[in-house]
């Protein structure tokens, strides 16, 4: 087998993608048992979201909140809109 | 020593009542007394994969409630006289089983059976919690299909948390049943394989059942296809993981077909 189809066969092999997804999917389910990790990211948000809200008026539907679960580490993305008077008052 | 067994799997429509009726008739045709029990209720097919589904009178429900004895819902199959079905309610809804209800039903089962193995519906509710609670084995039965595996593995979290076994700090010794195999794509790496299934659920194997059009030919004509079928690939592999449930030590493989000329002539009849 060439170096070639070698590459293209290991791009067709849809069974150890879902191998991967499962592998990676199971080890923070099992880790995070019945409530666990949901639980903390709903805590994490309501704290940060009270920090920030202290400072600027937030918009609860301006506010978005991602996952992403790697094999090595997660990544918590929180994406707060601030209001454009508020951001233009402070510069001035 | 009675056994009791339930088929669960998380995931809906990956073979639990296929497999339970199936192991059921392939451990009753060893002599054994076997009894099926549908926990599904009111959505109950195990009667009708079965052949049964004409000479329901009593069911579970009301035997948990004390409207009718075990004996007068007990239906026993007409093909094996080992082999008694004990109907789900197909009326009422899950909250008639009281847990106290079915523990004294579970064991009366245990007095008369050899086997009293338990269908699991679908989900992680209630239901299927009750199904599992009394069990001294599970299969778990999975297909290899991204959503079946992760179900699954939930499911075996539950065995070892929320049975009465693991409350009094015991295992629930599981097996896994993967089912709709097809060798053929796991080979050319288009299904996930025996392999990594078992690396990612880290179970004991008790067989693999191919996709069959023999399983669907079975339960059109009420019948689990270890009665029907039972030279049949997929009925081969429920006997063997029947004699292995028993304790026999057989090593598993994958079922392959050896198709010669006359099988295929022949084929058409079936």
């Amino acid at each position: 087998m060439s170096f070639l189809s070698n590459i293209f066969a290991r791009r067709q092999q849809s069974s150890s993608v879902a191998k991967d997804r499962l592998q990676i999917l199971l080890a923070h389910e099992r880790g995070a048992g019945e409530a666990g990790e949901s639980d903390l990211i709903r805590q994490l948000h309501k704290e940060i979201m009270e920090v920030i809200a202290r400072h600027v008026a937030v918009d609860q539907d301006k506010v978005q909140i991602k996952v992403d679960r790697g094999s090595g580490c997660s990544m918590l993305e929180i994406d707060v809109e601030v209001p454009q008077e508020l951001s233009g008052k402070r510069g001035s | 020593m009675a056994k009791v067994l339930v088929v669960t799997s998380g995931k809906g429509g990956v073979g639990k009542t296929t497999s339970t009726a199936a192991l059921g008739a392939a451990l009753a045709q060893s002599g054994q007394n076997v009894v099926v029990v549908d926990f599904d209720v009111g959505l109950r097919n195990l009667d009708l994969v079965m052949g049964a589904e004409r000479r329901v009178v009593f069911d579970l429900i009301n035997v948990v409630q004390g409207d009718a004895r075990l004996s007068q819902a007990l239906i026993r199959d007409k093909r094996c006289e080992t082999l008694s079905i004990l109907p789900a309610s197909q009326t009422r809804d899950k909250d008639a089983l009281t847990s106290e209800g079915v523990a004294r039903v579970m064991d009366e089962l245990r007095e008369k059976f050899d086997w009293v193995i338990c269908d699991s519906p679908a989900g992680i509710e209630r239901g299927a919690q009750l199904a599992m609670y009394h069990a001294d084995m599970a299969v778990i039965v999975t297909n290899p299909e991204v959503s079946s595996v992760r179900d699954s593995d939930r499911i075996i979290g539950l065995l070892d948390s929320k049975t009465q076994k693991a409350e009094q700090g015991e295992k629930v010794e599981k097996h896994l049943l993967l089912t709709r195999y097809d060798p053929a794509r796991a080979a050319r790496k288009e299904m996930l394989s025996v392999e990594d299934v078992l690396e990612i659920l880290s179970i004991p194997l008790l067989g693999i059942v191919p996709e069959s059009e023999d399983v669907l030919k079975s339960s059109n004509v009420g019948a689990p296809v270890t009665l029907a079928a039972p030279t049949s690939l997929p009925a081969r592999a429920y006997f063997e993981a029947a004699r292995r449930l028993s304790g026999e030590k057989l090593e598993v493989s994958v079922p392959v077909e050896k198709r010669g000329f006359f099988d295929w002539l022949f084929k058409r009849d079936a």
